[in-house]
């Protein structure tokens, strides 16, 4: 059992998983989305006071705020004590390509360390991979109304038309980023 | 003590993410590159299995736990919005290698820089927010 729970989790296990929190929060009276935290915070933050989408009372969304601390509660856990070893099994093909990409470590840790830190905050890379990635994220999302949460895994589970062509756009942008736009980036 | 199930919730939530490597930047570029079949197999499996639970709430007009009918509001469709928005937010996700729940379970595996990631996520929102009324939907 313990070896089991330190070893990384099968797609057969976590998706499951992933559908019983759904539920849960269905269960519970509300609705699995994450991205709508992001209007949440702004709310909190006074938003409300410069523009009427955040003019609402956040205190009825707080269980998606309180869900939100689990999150970032649950990954220290995680990181902290049921991980074995640093390395994601990534494909044997994704590290050859991310090194020719000029990507340091391929696998190692969660995510490039060498792009993901304060001070690549200061080259146009990490601006751009960060500053602008998170930028497009909360912008996109709400646009869409959801990400992968409300839409991918909520809105598909309902069979809701909208749903799939967001998800057809999650990945038409992804898409494009991956192939097209992103060796570029990481040349930088 | 009536939030404490949605913070258990959220911790099963965030140690899944990250034993399933969800929240890994490799992972979603393997995505993409359609380099390994585990992120689809996680939504994939997710989906199957959320469609049963869905179709089983609706037709057994499942009630809640406080005892109130299960309302799932559908969305409402049109194209603009969600293809738009869409590939907008996809765009970020593949550079940041997260969608919002990754954003916050990375800060929890001690990615700090990643607050950044989720402040200027907040500022997209606000963003959108004040643009809302002149971008089609």
């Amino acid at each position: 059992m313990l070896e089991f729970i330190s070893q990384p989790w099968p797609w057969y296990v976590a998706g499951p998983v992933i559908a019983f929190v759904m539920f849960g929060l269905i269960y519970f009276g509300n609705s699995f989305g994450m991205s709508a935290n992001f209007r949440n915070i702004c709310s909190i933050m006074g938003a409300g006071k410069s523009c009427e989408f955040f003019d609402f009372d956040w205190r009825k969304q707080m269980w998606n705020i309180v869900f939100v601390v689990g999150t970032v509660l649950g990954g220290f856990i995680a990181s902290q004590y049921l991980m074995d070893s640093n390395i994601v099994a990534i494909s044997d093909s994704t590290i050859t390509e991310l090194s020719a990409l000029g990507v340091e470590n391929p696998g190692v840790g969660m995510m490039p360390e060498s792009i993901f830190n304060f001070e690549s905050l200061l080259s146009t890379k990490g601006l751009i991979m960060i500053v602008l990635g998170g930028f497009l994220v909360g912008f996109g999302t709400r646009y869409a109304g959801g990400c992968t949460s409300g839409h991918a895994i909520s809105g598909l589970s309902d069979l809701q038309p909208a749903s799939l062509l967001a998800v057809i756009g999650f990945f038409a942008g992804g898409l494009l980023m991956t192939w097209l736009i992103l060796p570029s980036i990481l040349s930088l | 003590m009536k939030y404490f199930k949605y913070l258990i919730l959220g911790t099963v939530f965030g140690i899944v993410l990250t034993k399933a490597e969800l929240i890994s930047w490799f992972r979603i570029f393997e995505m993409f590159k359609f380099q390994a079949f585990h992120m689809y197999g996680v939504i994939g499996s997710a989906v199957v299995l959320g469609v049963i639970i869905t179709q089983y709430i609706k037709r057994t007009k499942m009630k809640s736990m406080s005892g109130d009918p299960i309302e799932i509001a559908p969305k409402k469709f049109s194209y603009a919005r969600y293809l738009i928005g869409g590939t907008i937010f996809g765009l970020g996700w593949a550079l940041t290698g997260a969608c919002p729940g990754p954003l916050f379970v990375q800060v929890g595996n001690g990615y700090l820089v990643m607050l950044v990631a989720i402040g200027s996520g907040l500022l997209g929102t606000y963003v959108y927010g004040l643009l809302r009324n002149k971008l089609p939907h």
